[in-house]
């Protein structure tokens, strides 16, 4: 939030939020995203920013467990709701298994979709424990990734379900 | 070291970045907020060609929250990043070349307000007429439509031209010239981080700038040469890079406009573009139109090569003077050419400048000649891997054009790709609408040649060792996620008997670390691995002689592993021995450096193309083609990659995989397309289409390890090489499928159901440009050949028994064949099977 005077005019509006298990209040204009909310007032830059037009998958955060594209959703819309961005994955210092699995088997290049990609890729397994190479394609097809061609990442979410213990799907 | 020596080299260990990736607390150019910190939008031209008359910024300056404006007449230096094409500058002063070339810049409290002001800022302009392509930039200049006022001659930049060995005489003694045109559109990197730089002046009189940069260096000196500072004044910071392909090997507005806002202001400044933005701001993949002329033998010996390259650059020079010469420079490195000749220009258009990407140059005439090698082969009833074969280069050989070729696994690629993919059998009997291609490439281990001339060292490294053991590395080259940080760690651990993840790593920091030219021409592994190798080395006997006093052992005796430095039984701790030797003799701090040997030929133009190393690729790709709606589809792609020793075997996977993508993308669908006002046709993610998960196919990765005897552990390069073959093996394979050659890149539906037609209606069964413009080149510089390159007497006298059994040689024009299957080499029974293009027969 600036200190100084903006052009901006737009109402202020006090949100109540639920973050990674933390409720914030913060105070944004009507017209902010999630996403801008999320990476300039509450500091969670994890989540990235790519074209903010719904077309890259950057940004891709569960809201009350479903992942949704942060730069399409309104803040203001998100009151009540749990939101889940990358930042609340691990457990204190220990990683989810979906992370240890991205970690291991290089799914991370330059790592600028991973966040969004784990989104996704935790909705899927939380749906879906054990699936299909088709299945996990289809999960991560609103994720774009310029770097790994994406075999490692199908590798990774299968190795982490492999882990997870789940059973065939 | 032999293998058996080795710890982590080769292992499949974790990337030391890894963990922050994937929690997100890697702070990326975006993610970093300074106090007070400021944000400038761009005002871009919406001509693509026009003289500026007036840019009125009074009301922008006055809006509420608006802190400085600032126009061309601010940053009036020019630059560029190599010093022949110095023309560009940071805000457009007397015209705009292209839609999108920046002419103001805002700083404001937020971004809306920045954006309101780029609004309140009024342009003036006088059209011009634009120039957008390569025949236009071909016609008579008339002053109005000159882009630049220093170009060679009317719009082409720079031309060249050299003949290597007796290329006429070659062409005299083919028994088959195949003759034919090319065209590879362009196409962008799309890094899914936009560019973004952040800067901060100080009162002291310092500057820093972080940006998403591979080139922290070049970027170094050009802020120094445009702000007017002292480069010691500067310090650049390259950030995390959230994806470069070369995309961000070039110096942009942006960093020069936050750096100068700051200057004025105060107060950091970040630039931050969009995605829109990041489209124009481009330098990518050229266009390149190609005329091939290939002469061969009836055993397909080449005899001779000609390939004339036009070059479609953009609004500006860039890196284009090598991206002009790498159009001409690798088509020798992987069959033996003992006559070559090649013509190369680039012209300036009024769009967005291209530039370096992944391949940088070597893509466009790789894709040429692969597919005429394929169309030599079905010429020559010929199997396109054993056409191949016959003839690649050997190991320690030079070629024709005085490139040095050190270690070479292209003959095991070759041999595996076509063995796990089962190519003999495959190639031309898949049923129909289904077939199978096949290319070879090779790329460079990084130039020998830095963009500027110096003297100095490629890269360094400088290690630091404290008494508690702690190791710090410090080495000026960029991560952009190949993984160059882990690449640095391992080779340090490996020789001090540590593992990746005890070392510290400083990188990408002007003030902090020693030069490294930046990640771009596949440079980082092989000339920063041997730097910290020589650093590593340096150190170890240092702690050994240390060590060697408090064991009461020979130096010569003692070995590194596990943290510990042992004679025998006994041992100490590493930190014991850095305790020990900084008692001694002072910190412990050591340096290496990687300095390339001299390989340029004795000629002018020599300077691109040489490498320390050279790596091998081989590629098949197995299509579907629907002959009712052109779809193609890829089912499977065997790809066999020679980078040398593989020091981490995740690591190149991952970049052969991602090469493999990217080559696939470019083949199939990305494109970066303009429309008649020099507007993009779709700077979005939606518009400008790119493979997702589900289009990308299953990919066979074959790790072929020519031990390089000057790589670090014998390594090479893997992060571009591996696309070269791509796109070329997926169009012959559409041939392989359905008979029809498709000689331009993007393949598209449309392009496959046009040359269908042609086909069914008899003509020429081919899409692709049907001809090359006039253009000035000038006369050939004619080069002596290296005394150990491919002569025209070892093409003539090549052995017959080498001739393949099944497909003897015979008159290749206006033969017939059966009609459903292209490669069938049945006797005639079918339609007559139009005679290949641009094949001339001249059998003797």
């Amino acid at each position: 939030m600036a200190t100084e005077q903006s052009v901006s005019r737009a109402e202020r509006l006090v949100l109540h939020l639920t973050v990674n298990g933390q409720t914030a209040d913060v105070l944004a204009p009507a017209c902010a995203t999630l996403l801008e909310v999320l990476r300039e007032d509450l500091g969670l830059t994890g989540t990235k920013h790519g074209c903010e037009l719904g077309e890259c998958g950057l940004c891709t955060v569960l809201v009350d467990g479903i992942p949704l594209y942060a730069c399409l959703q309104l803040a203001v819309e998100m009151e009540g709701r749990e939101i889940v961005t990358v930042e609340g994955l691990a457990d204190g210092t220990r990683l989810a298994p979906l992370q240890e699995a991205f970690r291991e088997v290089g799914a991370v290049q330059c790592g600028y979709c991973t966040p969004g990609m784990l989104m996704s890729a935790t909705h899927l397994l939380a749906t879906v424990p054990r699936p299909s190479e088709g299945q996990i394609r289809q999960a991560l097809s609103g994720n774009l990734c310029r770097c790994t061609g994406y075999a490692k990442i199908v590798a990774a979410v299968s190795l982490a379900a492999h882990r997870m213990g789940g059973e065939d799907g | 070291m032999s293998d058996e020596a080795l710890r982590l080299v080769g292992r499949p260990l974790p990337k030391v970045d890894a963990a922050g990736k994937v929690t997100g607390r890697t702070q990326y150019a975006d993610d970093l907020t300074l106090p007070g910190m400021l944000h400038a939008r761009i005002r871009r031209s919406d001509r693509p060609h026009a003289r500026i008359v007036r840019v009125g910024t009074g009301s922008a300056a006055a809006l509420r929250g608006v802190h400085a404006v600032l126009t061309g007449a601010d940053l009036p230096v020019k630059y560029g990043i190599l010093p022949v094409s110095q023309d560009e500058r940071a805000l457009a002063v007397d015209k705009v070349r292209y839609v999108g070339d920046p002419v103001a810049a805002v700083a404001a409290v937020d971004e809306a307000t920045a954006d309101e002001a780029l609004r309140l800022i009024e342009v003036e302009y006088e059209d011009l007429p634009p120039v957008l392509s390569i025949q236009d930039a071909l016609a008579p200049a008339h002053d109005g439509d000159r882009i630049h006022e220093r170009a060679e001659n009317g719009n082409v930049q720079r031309s060249f031209a050299f003949e290597f060995g007796p290329v006429d005489e070659g062409f005299q003694a083919a028994d088959i010239i195949r003759d034919d045109i090319f065209f590879y559109g362009g196409n962008t990197h799309l890094a899914l981080e936009p560019h973004c730089a952040i800067a901060e002046a100080t009162p002291d009189g310092r500057v820093t700038v972080w940006s998403s940069t591979q080139v922290p260096h070049y970027l170094h000196r050009a802020l120094a040469r445009v702000l007017g500072l002292p480069a010691d004044r500067i310090r650049v910071i390259a950030t995390p890079v959230g994806g470069g392909f070369g995309g961000k090997s070039d110096i942009f507005a942006h960093e020069f406009v936050a750096a100068k806002l700051s200057m004025m202001t105060g107060r950091p400044v970040k630039a931050a573009l969009t995605r829109e933005e990041s489209f124009y701001c481009h330098r990518g993949r050229h266009p390149v139109l190609m005329r091939f002329r290939l002469g061969a033998r009836t055993d397909g010996r080449i005899t001779a090569l000609e390939s004339t390259t036009y070059l479609d650059g953009g609004a500006f020079g860039g890196h284009g003077v090598a991206s002009t010469l790498y159009t001409g420079a690798l088509q020798t490195t992987t069959y033996q050419v003992p006559a070559y000749r090649f013509r190369g220009l680039r012209v300036f258009t009024n769009k967005p400048a291209c530039g370096p990407k992944r391949g940088h140059g070597t893509v466009q005439p790789r894709f040429a000649l692969e597919v005429q090698m394929d169309k030599l082969a079905v010429d020559l009833r010929i199997s396109p891997a054993e056409l191949r074969r016959r003839q690649l280069v050997e190991e320690h050989s030079r070629t024709v054009n005085w490139l040095r070729i050190t270690s070479c696994g292209l003959r095991e690629c070759l041999d595996r790709v076509v063995e796990a993919s089962d190519f003999e059998r495959k190639w031309g009997n898949l049923p129909p609408g289904r077939g199978i291609g096949l290319a070879c490439s090779a790329f460079v281990s990084g130039s020998a040649e830095a963009v500027y001339r110096n003297e100095g060292p490629h890269t360094s490294v400088r290690l630091e060792v404290d008494r508690s053991g702690g190791v710090t590395a410090f080495c000026g080259e960029t991560d952009i996620g190949q993984g160059s940080d882990t690449v640095l760690a391992t080779c340090v651990a490996e020789v001090l008997g540590l593992s990746p993840g005890d070392i510290r790593l400083v990188t990408a920091d002007t003030d902090l670390t020693p030069v490294g030219l930046g990640s771009y021409s596949s440079r980082v592994t092989f000339m920063m691995g041997n730097a910290a190798i020589e650093a590593a080395t340096k150190v170890r006997d240092v702690l050994f002689r240390a060590a060697a006093l408090k064991l009461a052992a020979a130096p010569g005796t003692l070995v590194a592993a596990d943290g510990r430095i042992a004679a025998g039984e006994a041992a100490i701790s590493l930190a014991e021995a850095a305790a020990e030797a900084e008692a001694r003799w002072g910190p412990v701090s050591e340096t290496g450096s990687y300095t390339p040997p001299d390989l340029a030929g004795p000629y002018r133009g020599s300077g691109v193309g040489p490498s320390p190393a050279y790596s091998y690729s081989a590629c098949a790709v197995e299509v579907e083609v629907d002959p009712e709606t052109g779809i193609l589809t890829v089912d499977r792609v065997w790809v066999a990659h020679d980078g040398g020793r593989v020091i981490n075997p995740v690591l190149a996977e991952g970049q052969i995989e991602g090469s493999v993508y990217m080559g696939l993308g470019e083949a199939l669908m990305e494109e970066q397309a303009f429309r008649k006002q020099g507007l993009h046709r779709g700077p979005s993610l939606l518009d400008y289409k790119s493979p997702t998960a589900l289009e990308m196919p299953p990919v066979e990765v074959i790790t072929v390890q020519a031990v390089d005897p000057e790589g670090p552990f014998g390594a090479k390069e893997a992060g571009q090489g591996p696309l070269l073959p791509v796109p070329p093996a997926v169009c012959n394979a559409i041939y392989d499928a359905v008979g029809v050659r498709i000689d331009e890149v993007p393949v598209t539906p449309q392009k496959i159901l046009r040359a269908l037609e042609r086909h069914r209606t008899g003509d020429e069964p081919r899409v692709g440009p049907g001809s090359v413009p006039e253009a000035p080149f000038r006369p050939a510089i004619r080069v002596q050949p290296p005394p150990d390159a491919p002569t025209l007497d070892m093409a003539l006298t090549a052995a017959k028994e080498a001739l393949c059994s099944g497909f003897p040689p015979s008159n290749t024009s206006g033969r017939a064949r059966c009609g459903r299957r292209p490669t069938c080499w049945r006797p005639a029974t079918g339609l007559p099977w139009p005679s290949p293009a641009g094949a001339t027969c001249s059998r003797r």
